[in-house]
């Protein structure tokens, strides 16, 4: 297969499909594997900008006292940290691996809906554009938190509509990289990779395609309505006008619990994808994978007001909700079973993807732990708005979702360039993300249950101590991930020298159709379908 | 694996021996001094030690699989990848923890959940950036904000150590006062944004919500003073609106209602008498901190684009009838103060930001003006 591809790409000059010269091949792009780097490279900036804000948060927590920000700019920084590292960073960074990796993965040439694929692109950078320039606005970036409640978010300065319009945009932006994710997979798989054939990535993002296609519109209808409550004299969220601010946050929420299964879905289709490889066994209990998979994205949308459990709903909703929400405990712990299971008696190696995918196994079990807690309500009773929840939200999306993220780099890096990452870099990134990410997020869970609220600039002397050593370990992870820039660069302009094989790693092509092509592969993926496809069940 | 463990324990051990004055911090829930809080305890540890079981078991499944499973010692790979019995089994018995835990659970909110025959009630309303509370059986009321010392501390690079400011950011000028072993209804609301009311040792934290009213219980078992904070960001002094509430037993409550009262009429009496400017300016400067330095700042500067200033402000320097007049009714994001302040309170910071922060208009206006309008005006609507 890769040496009809490689003549194909040896002699792409007697037709015209190659990619266009110069800037204006980014600019125009509608290849797959161009706009997936496009939004891996926007992704991973965005990372950093992200990071920075975090950093300002931890330094000017690092002791009691206001040294460094005022309440109002440490607000905006909470709520701009959150809104560009999930809209901005995770959420561009699996969409970009979608691109990348699907067509390739279902033996398809390229995306089913390529120009829509630019126009997403570049939805995305103007949406985040817009969200960016709030900052520098009289009034100051939004300061309400990323849940953006009113009566609080009504209060933004000019900020207000800009940041509207541009949740708009991601919004459209998301939506139509969704369809065009779930057009590609039910349209051009090569003949003979049915369903359930499909490798896990490919079906948590067909998933994950069909929950942001239904709650990105609601998530707009949400900011249309604080629109037109500040702007055109409605009360939606106004009880003075009859409305009713509760109302924002189910219709939030409604979008928000499917919006972070968006995020860590996808992290379980890498985790699935990595895992046995380095163990060199097929994944265990795929189709019950699958099913799980369903069962986590139907449960997200009858969950919501687990997020509401102190606005004093009544007695039945906090039970039903309560129920509802620990049923999850049931799939997600099928899922953790399920990759230990592959780990099994497997003949496991331990490079870098393989250390990043096993440390998400076990830290995002602790965030999940914490979620059980935390779904019991009268227990959350006390949990709720605290550094506890800070803790858990960041267990479920940093050693979770970003660990996966780094370790689909390091996996595919070599697949996508040709050339092999540096090994040795990589295993420091890792061990000094894995050690400082604990420090930086595990003390949180004991400063939320000693009584820390969170979104707060300075607090009681008795929460120092833990502050501080969750600083340092924010620090640390913060300098650490510039080793993976270095990595990434490095391995874009040549790596370590070592020409890497079609497989990259031993029998990958067993696990999964990229591994067929060559490395790096040709422009248009699969010209020609591939004649055997692999199954998980070898 | 092991070694970030060991890291760890090593970092807790160093935390503790940091050695600061602090002695009091936890590393857990705190169980409270409430029936409730008890059982929510309880709950927490149990569910907590559950997860511990289970993480340990996965855990230590994994960990031996990745130190007997590995290539480097020529371990084989096997090619199962399904077992029906084991993934029946490992669905089941979650199912089966989870109910467990879904009983105790429900009990408990249930038993949070019940406000009847509550023996007196208090009305919690959240302000930007200060709790009101209402004794709704006496009559008694008042506003609760953040202490004058953690108030000075708190401000950017203030010079003062947080730490030698008694209970930081967590004291306010004027605690909560209940009876213990009374069964008190709270009813929450907000008269602007959205708030959150949370005092750990009691087991709960309730939201605030402007327009809309909730309820919660409590029943204090044992005399003593319990701290908290507000939880729903409320916007940029959201971290400075901490709550103290100082349970006593019977007698000494009673005595401290007595008091109230007298203060009360103290008060009323005082704002018949006529005031000197220098009175009122002095007085009005502490009222000024408490209410209006929060947004429009210590020195009057305000913050460019959302709290206008106050020195050489058109509205503080024009017509004094229609400074009182935007002050009583309130406008925008300025709450309506005629509520708020008592009528020398009132009084004394009008007659302030006219003679102080920087301006110099000379007239003051008397308490007595203040509280004829006060009765006239009807409650003002607070929602613009």
């Amino acid at each position: 297969m890769s040496a009809v591809v490689a003549e194909h790409d040896d002699h792409h000059d007697h037709h015209d499909h190659g990619p266009a010269k110069g800037l204006l091949r980014w600019i125009i792009t509608t290849n797959h594997k161009d706009i997936g780097t496009l939004y891996l490279l926007f992704a991973l900036a965005m990372f950093f900008v992200g990071g920075a804000m975090a950093m300002v948060i931890r330094a000017e927590l690092f002791e009691p006292g206001m040294q460094f920000v005022n309440p109002q700019f440490f607000n905006s920084m909470t709520t701009m940290h959150a809104l560009v590292m999930v809209f901005g960073a995770v959420m561009p960074a699996f969409v970009g691996l979608a691109n990348w990796m699907i067509p390739m993965m279902i033996g398809a040439p390229d995306m089913a809906l390529p120009r829509m694929n630019n126009m997403s692109f570049w939805l995305l950078v103007a949406g985040v554009l817009l969200l960016a320039s709030t900052l520098f606005m009289e009034g100051g970036a939004p300061a309400s938190g990323w849940t953006l409640y009113p009566p609080l978010v009504l209060q933004t300065g000019n900020a207000l509509p800009f940041a509207i319009f541009s949740v708009h945009l991601l919004g459209i932006s998301s939506i139509m990289g969704a369809i065009n994710i779930v057009a590609t997979i039910f349209n051009m798989r090569a003949p003979g990779m049915t369903l359930m054939k499909m490798p896990m990535f490919v079906w948590t993002w067909l998933i994950t395609g069909f929950l942001l296609i239904a709650i990105m519109p609601v998530f707009a209808g949400a900011v249309t309505m604080l629109l037109t409550d500040k702007f055109f004299d409605t009360s939606f969220f106004d009880a003075a006008g009859g409305g009713d601010p509760v109302l924002y946050q189910h219709i939030f929420w409604f979008f928000g619990h499917p919006e972070v299964y968006v995020m860590i879905l996808p992290t379980f289709g890498v985790a699935s994808t990595i895992i046995p490889v380095f163990a060199r066994k097929p994944l265990f209990g795929y189709s019950s994978m699958v099913y799980a998979t369903a069962a986590i994205a139907f449960l997200s949308f009858i969950v919501w007001a687990h997020h509401m459990f102190t606005v004093g709903m009544p007695i039945a909703g906090e039970l039903y909700f309560m129920y509802a929400t620990m049923l999850i405990a049931i799939p997600t712990g099928v899922k953790v079973f399920n990759w230990t299971a592959t780990m099994w008696k497997g003949s496991m190696t331990f490079e870098t993807p393989m250390l990043f995918s096993i440390a998400f196994v076990v830290l995002f079990t602790m965030g999940g732990f914490t979620g059980l807690m935390m779904a019991v309500a009268p227990v959350d009773f006390q949990y709720h708005d605290t550094y506890f929840i800070v803790a858990h939200f960041h267990y479920t999306l940093v050693p979770a979702s970003v660990f996966i993220l780094m370790a689909a780099g390091y996996f595919w890096l070599p697949k996508w360039t040709g050339h092999m990452y540096d090994e040795r870099i990589g295993r420091l990134h890792f061990w000094l993300s894995v050690v400082s990410v604990n420090i930086l997020f595990f003390p949180q869970h004991f400063l939320g249950l000693a009584g820390m609220p969170r979104r707060i600039p300075d607090y009681a002397v008795q929460f120092a101590d833990w502050n501080m050593i969750s600083s340092i370990g924010g620090f640390i992870f913060g300098a650490s991930q510039l080793l993976f820039l270095y990595v990434v660069i490095k391995t874009i302009k040549g790596g370590t020298g070592e020409k890497v094989t079609d497989e990259v790693w031993e029998d990958a092509a067993k696990h999964s159709l990229e591994w067929t092509l060559s490395s790096p592969p040709p422009y248009h993926s699969f010209t020609t379908p591939p004649k055997v496809i692999p199954t998980e069940h070898f | 694996m092991k070694k970030k463990k060991q890291l760890f324990a090593g970092l807790i051990l160093m935390a503790l021996g940091l050695g600061t004055a602090q002695a009091d911090y936890t590393l857990n829930l705190m169980k409270g001094v409430t029936k409730v809080s008890n059982d929510i305890y309880d709950l927490h540890m149990l569910i907590l030690w559950i997860c511990v079981f289970i993480g340990i078991g996965v855990f230590g499944t994994m960990f031996y699989s990745i130190y007997h499973h590995r290539k480097s010692k020529g371990h084989k790979a096997e090619q199962f990848h399904e077992n029906t019995t084991i993934e029946i089994i490992w669905t089941i018995i979650p199912t089966l923890i989870l109910i467990g835990m879904a009983i105790p659970a429900t009990k408990a909110m249930i038993e949070l959940d019940d406000v009847q025959e509550s023996e007196m009630s208090i009305k919690v309303t959240g302000y930007q950036w200060k709790w009101e509370y209402e004794y709704l059986d006496n009559g008694i009321h008042f506003f609760s904000s953040l202490d004058e010392a953690s108030n000075k501390a708190r401000q950017m690079n203030s010079g003062i150590d947080p730490r030698s400011v008694p209970n930081y950011l967590l004291n306010v000028d004027k605690p909560l006062v209940i009876p213990t072993k009374k069964k008190i209804r709270f009813v929450f609301t907000a008269a602007d944004v959205i708030h959150s009311w949370w005092v750990p040792d009691l087991g709960w934290k309730k939201d605030t919500i402007p327009g809309f009213i909730n309820e919660s219980w409590t029943s204090v078992d044992k005399a003593g003073t319990y701290r908290g904070q507000c939880t729903e960001l409320c916007g940029k002094d959201h971290g400075f609106m901490p709550i103290v509430v100082i349970a006593m037993d019977e007698p000494d409550y009673n005595a401290w209602v007595e008091q109230q009262k007298a203060a009360a009429l103290a008060e009323a009496s005082s704002a018949d008498k006529t005031w000197s400017t220098e009175e009122l300016v002095a007085k009005g400067q502490s009222v000024y901190e408490t209410n209006c330095a929060s947004c429009h700042m210590v020195d009057g500067a305000g913050l460019a684009g959302t709290f206008p200033a106050i020195t050489k402000s058109p509205v503080v320097t024009g017509d004094i009838d229609a400074q009182v007049n935007l002050m009583l009714n309130g406008k925008g994001m300025m709450p309506a103060f005629g509520k708020i302040l008592s009528a020398v309170d009132f009084a004394a910071v009008v007659t302030y930001t006219r003679n102080g922060l920087g301006n110099s208009v000379g007239d003051s206006i008397q308490p007595s003006a203040i509280q004829a309008l006060q009765s006239a005006t009807p409650a003002a609507d607070k929602n613009e």
